[in-house]
C-alpha cells in the first residue's frame, strides 16, 4: 500500500472549498484529505445567506458540496469539530472533541469572526451577529415571535440583514455611525440614493448614530444612542465588521499581523503550513469578499501540486449588494482629489446615478446606482487603463452609445473583448465562458455554472452570462427565462410559491396585493394555482376559496360535454363487494343514470347525472359506505393493485393490502396535479406500477419504490427511488415523496415533470438518504391531512354549498307565467 | 320587456355565478368581486358549455369546458377567440335582482 500525502484543512468555508475543487481537478487522489469544520455542516455558499434570511432561498439551495461530494472525493469531514491546538513539531492537530490528525501539509482557513462593539449589554441574549447559518436561524426564529429589530452597521452585511428581516415582517431600524451608508464602497450621492431605496421598503435608517449601550433586563429591550435617545427593539443584529480569525495560528507561533502572514504562494512562516481565505494576509492586505479568496484558492491548489508558477496578485473587485430590487455597483477609488476628474449622470425620475472617476483620462473608480448594466464594461476599461479621451463625451451613457452602435444590450455584450470580466466573484472572463459553451456544447445556464463557475456564486452576473449564451448559441438558446404564471403577473410559479412562504401570505387578495398582480382579481389560470399553493402551505389557516376552484373540484364530480356530471366512488385498491355493487346498481336505477363504466383506474364511473341530482346520489352512495373517488381532483386519484399473495401464485407481498393502506392514508390530499399510484405483487407488474406517478413493485426482499412515470400525454417508464424492507417504510417513503412534490411542484405539473426539473438524484437524496428530511415531509403531510381528509360528498349531503346544486330561480314556465 | 324577480344579490357568491331556468333555456347570473351583476345565456358560443359553472374573474368568465373567456358585460369572447353570447338585462334594486325578458321570447319557447 502506497501511503498518500496527508493534507489537513482547518475550516470548511468558501475558500478551502474552492481550493479542493481546483486540487481534485489538477491531481485527483494525490492527497488524503481531512477537513475539520467548527460549523456542524458541509460546505455552503455563505454569500447566499441573505437570500436564505429573506426567504428567497432555502439552505438546501446554497449547499456547494453535499455529502456525496465528500464521499466521491474520499475527503474525511469532521463537522462540528473545532481545532484547538496545532503541534508543529509532531505535525498534528487536535480538536475540541479529542480527535487528533497528523499532517504532511496543513491549511489554515479559519475565516473571520464578526466584530462586536464593546458597549455595555453587548452580551445580552438577543444580540445576534451575522456570519453563519446559525445566525440566520436565530434571526428567523426571532422574526417569528418578535416585532422590532435594530441592525447596527450600514455596510453590505447590515443592509442585507435589514432587508431580509424586513421581508420576514419585522420593523427594522438601521443604525449607522457614518453620515452615509456603505461609505467605503459608495460616494455620498450613491449612499443617499441607497438610503432612500432602503426607506422605500419601509426600513428606517439612522445615520451619524453612535451606539452607547444595549439595554435590557435578561434580554435585549433596545439600544441607547450617544445622544441619549433610546430606541426599543427585541433583537439587535451586530454587523459592524469582521476580524481575521488568527488565534490558533498565533498560538502555534506562526507569524501574524492583521491576518496570518503568507507569501504570494499562500505559505505561512512554517513551510508546510499554508493559509488562505479571510484569515490570510498577503502583501499587507486582508480580504472580505470571495473573488480574491478564490484567486488564493487557485494559487494554493497549484502549489500543492508543485506548480510554482502561480502567484497571488491583488486586483480590485466590484461590490454589489444582494437586496432584490436594489442595483448597485462600485469599484475602485472614488475619493476626490486635485488630479482627478469626474463625470456624473443623474436621472432623478428613474433613480439612476452614475459617476466615473478619472485620472489622466483613465477610469480609476466607478459608482453606479439604479442602472448597473455597464459595470462590466467600465471595469474592463479600468483594468486595461484604456485612454478614454476619444469617447469622453458619451462615456457615461455606456457602451451601447459608443461607435454608433445601436442601443441594444446584446450588442453591448457582443462588443466586450474576450478578456472582459463577467463574473467578479469567480474572476471569469467572457472568452472562458463562450469557449466552454462551444467546446463542451453547453446549452443551459446550469451547465455553464457547473463548467465555468460563472454566475454560480452571488449570481448578480446571471443576466450577462445568459446574454453570452444567447450570443454564442444564437436561436438554439432557449433561455431559462422565467415563464410568468399568467398574464396577471411577471412572476413564475416558483417565485410565487417562495414569496407566499417568505412573506407569509395567507389569502389570494394578500398574494395579489403584495406581489403586485396586474389584474383586479386574477384569472382562471392563476386563481386555482394560488388557491392550491395556499392550501398546501397553510393547511390549518387558509380558508379554501371555492370560487377559485375549477367546477369539478367545486362540485366534486366531473363535468361532461353536455353539462351533466359523472360520479366515481372510491373503491379502495380496486376491491369491491356484492354489497357495494348492489348499492351502485340501486343508485343507477333510482336516478336513471344512462351509462355505467369501468374506468381505467379500477373502479366504476356513473355518467350523465344531472347536477341537481348529485347530492341525492351521494346520499345513497354514502349510506353504502362510499366516499368520493376524487376522479376530478388535482389530488390523489386511484391506487391500482393486483391480487398479490392473497391469490396469485407468483405474489411476493400483499400488494392489494398495501395499495389499500396507501389509498386510505393519502386520500383527500390536494396536490399540484393529479397523483396516481399502483402496487404490483411481483415484477410481472400486472398493476402497471412502472408508469405511475408513484408505483411499488413487490419483490421477495421487500418493496421497490418507483416514481415519475407517465402514461398519458407522455409515455415514460418510472425511475427507481429505492428498495425498502417493510410496508411501514414503503408508506413513509411514498408519503414523504408526495409531500416534497406538494411543496415544490408547479400547479398542473405532474410528478414526472417536477422530478425531471429538480433532478431524480435530488429526490433520492432527500427521500432515501436524509432521514430527518423524510420524517419532516412525512409529518407535514400527516398534519395537512387533518384538514383535507373530509369526505366532500357527505359534507354536501349535509347541506354545504347548497346553492351550487340548485337553480337560483325558475321563471316563465306555465305555472309561473301569468 | 317583463322584469322578473330572481332573488337577492347575496344568493350569488362573489366571483361566482348561479343559473336560472326558463323555458327558453338556462340563464347564467354572475356576481363580480365588486358586486356588479350580469346575466348571459348559459350557453358557450364554442360548444355550448354551461358558463355559470366557470371561474369568474374581473368582468369575465372562463368556460368550464374548453376555457373560452367571455366578457360578462358584452357577451363577446375575449382574446383570440371569436364568438358571442346574448346578454340579458339585470336590475339591482337595493340588493333585489330582476332580469328583463322579452315576453314573446318566453311564449315562443313554450
Ligand atoms: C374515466 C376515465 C376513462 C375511463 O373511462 O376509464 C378518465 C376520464 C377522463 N380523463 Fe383520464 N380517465 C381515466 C383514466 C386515465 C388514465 C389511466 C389510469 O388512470 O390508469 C390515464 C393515463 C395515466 C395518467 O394519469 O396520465 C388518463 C390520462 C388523462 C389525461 C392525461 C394526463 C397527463 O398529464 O398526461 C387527462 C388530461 C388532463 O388531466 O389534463 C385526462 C382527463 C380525463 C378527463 C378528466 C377529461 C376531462 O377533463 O373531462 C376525463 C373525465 C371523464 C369523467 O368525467 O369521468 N386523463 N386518464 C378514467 C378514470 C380513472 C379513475 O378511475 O379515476
Ligand atoms: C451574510 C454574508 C454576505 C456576504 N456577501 C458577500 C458577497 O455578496 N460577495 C462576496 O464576495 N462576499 C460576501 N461575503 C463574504 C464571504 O462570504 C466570505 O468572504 C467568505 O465566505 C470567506 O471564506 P473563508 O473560507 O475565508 O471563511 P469562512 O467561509 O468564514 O469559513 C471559515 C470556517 O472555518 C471554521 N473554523 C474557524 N475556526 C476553526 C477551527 N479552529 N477549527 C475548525 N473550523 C474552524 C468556521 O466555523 C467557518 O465555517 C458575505 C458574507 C456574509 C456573512
Ligand atoms: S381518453 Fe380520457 S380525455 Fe380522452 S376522450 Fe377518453 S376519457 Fe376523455
Ligand atoms: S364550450 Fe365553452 S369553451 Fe368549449
Amino acid at each position: 500500500m502506497t501511503s498518500k500525502e496527508r493534507l489537513v484543512i482547518i475550516g470548511n468555508g468558501m475558500a478551502p472549498g474552492r481550493m479542493m475543487d481546483e486540487l481534485f481537478e489538477r491531481a485527483p487522489g494525490r492527497y488524503e484529505v481531512t477537513v475539520f469544520n467548527a460549523e456542524p455542516r458541509v460546505n455552503y455558499d455563505r454569500i447566499m445567506l441573505s437570500p436564505v434570511l429573506s426567504g428567497e432561498k432555502a439552505y438546501e439551495d446554497i449547499i456547494i458540496h453535499g455529502d456525496q461530494w465528500y464521499a466521491d472525493h474520499g475527503v474525511t469531514l469532521h463537522r462540528g469539530e473545532k481545532i484547538v491546538t496545532i503541534d508543529r513539531t509532531a505535525k498534528t492537530v487536535t480538536s475540541d472533541k479529542g480527535t487528533v490528525a497528523a499532517y504532511d501539509k496543513l491549511v489554515i482557513a479559519t475565516g473571520s469572526n464578526p466584530f462586536i462593539i464593546p458597549v455595555p449589554g453587548a452580551d445580552l441574549p438577543g444580540v445576534i451577529t451575522y456570519r453563519d447559518l446559525d445566525d440566520v436561524e436565530k434571526m428567523l426564529e426571532a422574526s417569528r415571535t418578535r416585532k422590532r429589530a435594530i441592525v447596527i452597521g450600514g455596510g453590505l452585511l447590515g443592509l442585507e440583514a435589514a432587508a431580509g428581516l424586513k421581508m420576514q415582517g419585522m420593523d427594522v431600524t438601521v443604525i449607522h455611525v457614518m453620515p452615509t451608508l456603505m461609505e467605503r464602497q459608495l460616494d455620498p450621492a450613491g449612499g443617499y440614493l441607497l438610503q432612500k431605496a432602503m426607506e422605500d421598503r419601509g426600513i428606517e435608517v439612522r445615520t451619524k448614530a453612535n451606539t452607547k449601550a444595549i439595554i435590557g433586563d435578561g434580554h435585549v429591550e433596545g439600544i441607547e444612542l450617544a445622544s441619549g435617545e433610546i430606541i426599543p427593539a427585541d433583537i439587535v443584529v451586530m454587523a459592524v465588521g469582521i476580524r481575521p480569525n488568527t488565534g490558533l495560528a498565533q498560538e502555534a507561533g506562526l507569524a501574524c499581523n492583521r491576518g496570518i502572514v503568507v507569501n504570494n504562494a499562500m505559505q505561512t512562516s512554517d513551510g508546510v503550513i499554508f493559509s488562505l481565505g479571510e484569515c490570510a494576509e498577503v502583501d499587507g492586505q486582508v480580504y472580505g469578499i470571495v473573488a480574491p479568496l478564490y484567486e488564493m484558492a487557485r494559487v494554493l491548489a497549484a502549489h500543492l501540486c508543485d506548480d510554482t508558477s502561480s502567484v497571488f496578485v491583488h486586483a480590485d473587485t466590484p461590490t454589489k449588494l444582494k437586496v432584490t430590487g436594489i442595483n448597485l455597483f462600485s469599484l475602485g477609488d472614488f475619493g476626490e482629489g486635485d488630479d482627478r476628474e469626474e463625470i456624473v449622470l443623474r436621472d432623478a425620475t428613474s433613480g439612476v446615478y452614475k459617476r466615473l472617476i478619472l485620472k489622466d483620462n483613465r477610469i480609476i473608480g466607478t459608482v453606479l446606482f439604479g442602472d448597473v448594466a455597464d459595470g462590466a464594461w467600465f471595469n474592463d476599461l479600468k483594468k486595461k487603463a484604456t485612454d478614454i479621451s476619444e469617447m469622453r463625451e458619451t462615456l457615461i451613457f455606456g457602451q451601447s452609445y459608443q461607435g454608433g452602435a445601436p442601443l441594444d444590450p446584446m450588442a453591448a455584450v457582443a462588443a466586450l473583448p474576450d478578456d472582459a470580466e463577467i463574473c467578479g466573484c469567480n474572476g471569469i472572463c467572457k472568452g472562458k465562458i463562450t469557449g466552454a459553451i462551444t467546446e463542451k456544447g453547453l446549452t443551459s445556464l446550469d451547465d455553464v455554472r457547473a463548467h465555468t463557475k460563472a454566475s454560480a456564486s452571488c449570481g448578480t452576473c446571471t443576466g450577462l452570462v445568459e446574454q453570452l449564451m444567447a450570443l454564442t448559441l444564437g436561436d438554439t438558446y432557449n433561455p431559462a427565462a422565467v415563464q410568468p404564471m399568467c398574464g396577471c403577473t411577471d412572476l413564475g410559479h416558483d417565485d410565487v410559491r417562495r414569496l407566499i412562504k417568505a412573506k407569509e401570505l395567507k389569502s389570494i387578495p394578500a398574494v395579489m396585493q403584495e406581489l403586485e398582480w396586474k389584474s383586479s382579481c386574477g384569472c382562471a389560470k392563476c386563481r386555482p394555482a394560488l388557491n392550491y399553493y395556499l392550501v398546501c402551505d397553510w393547511p390549518d389557516e387558509y380558508a379554501d376559496d371555492y370560487q377559485s376552484r375549477f367546477i369539478n373540484e367545486r362540485v366534486h364530480a366531473n363535468i361532461q360535454k353536455d353539462g351533466t356530471y359523472s360520479v366515481v366512488p372510491r373503491m379502495w385498491g380496486g376491491v369491491t363487494s356484492s354489497k357495494e355493487l348492489r348499492a351502485i346498481a340501486d343508485v343507477v336505477d333510482k336516478f336513471n343514470i344512462p351509462t355505467v363504466k369501468c374506468t381505467g383506474g379500477q373502479r366504476i364511473d356513473m355518467l350523465g347525472i344531472k347536477k341537481e341530482d348529485l347530492p341525492a346520489v351521494w346520499a345513497d352512495l354514502g349510506k353504502a359506505g362510499f366516499v368520493s373517488g376524487q376522479a376530478y381532483a388535482k389530488g390523489l386519484r386511484t391506487v391500482k393493485t393486483c391480487v398479490g399473495t392473497d391469490w396469485c401464485r407468483f405474489g411476493t407481498q400483499d400488494s392489494t393490502g398495501l395499495g389499500i393502506k396507501l389509498e386510505k392514508f393519502m386520500w383527500g390530499s390536494w396536490t399540484p396535479a393529479k397523483v396516481k399510484l399502483a402496487v404490483s405483487g411481483c415484477p410481472r407488474n400486472c398493476a402497471e406500477a412502472t408508469c405511475k406517478d408513484v408505483g411499488v413493485v413487490c419483490v421477495d426482499s421487500g418493496f421497490e419504490i418507483h416514481f415519475a412515470g407517465a402514461a398519458g400525454l407522455d409515455i415514460k417508464g418510472t425511475e427507481v427511488l429505492g428498495l425498502v424492507k417493510t410496508e411501514e417504510e414503503a408508506l413513509e417513503y411514498i408519503v414523504a415523496l408526495t409531500q416534497m412534490y406538494r411543496e415544490q411542484g408547479r400547479y398542473l405539473e405532474r410528478i414526472y415533470k417536477w422530478a425531471k426539473r429538480i433532478g431524480y438524484d435530488e429526490v433520492r437524496r432527500q427521500i432515501m438518504d436524509d432521514a430527518d428530511k423524510r420524517k419532516a415531509y412525512f409529518d407535514r403531510f400527516v398534519f395537512s391531512q387533518k384538514f383535507a381528509q373530509v369526505d366532500p360528498w357527505s359534507e354536501r349531503v349535509s347541506g354545504k354549498d347548497k346553492h351550487e346544486f340548485r337553480p337560483m330561480a325558475t321563471i316563465g314556465f306555465p305555472e309561473a307565467a301569468e | 320587456m317583463d322584469w322578473h324577480e330572481i332573488g337577492r344579490i347575496e344568493d350569488i357568491p362573489r366571483r361566482g355565478a348561479r343559473c336560472i331556468k326558463t323555458p327558453a333555456g338556462k340563464i347564467g347570473i354572475f356576481r363580480t368581486a365588486e358586486d356588479q351583476v350580469f346575466a348571459l345565456e348559459d350557453h358557450c358560443p364554442h360548444k355550448g358549455g354551461p358558463l355559470s359553472q366557470g371561474i369568474v374573474h374581473g368582468g369575465a368568465v372562463t368556460c368550464p369546458l374548453h376555457n373560452m373567456v367571455i366578457d360578462l358585460e358584452t357577451g363577446q369572447a375575449m382574446g383570440a377567440d371569436q364568438g358571442f353570447v346574448p346578454t340579458i338585462p339585470v336590475r339591482n334594486d337595493n340588493g333585489v335582482l330582476y332580469i328583463g325578458l322579452a315576453a314573446s321570447g318566453l311564449m315562443a319557447a313554450e
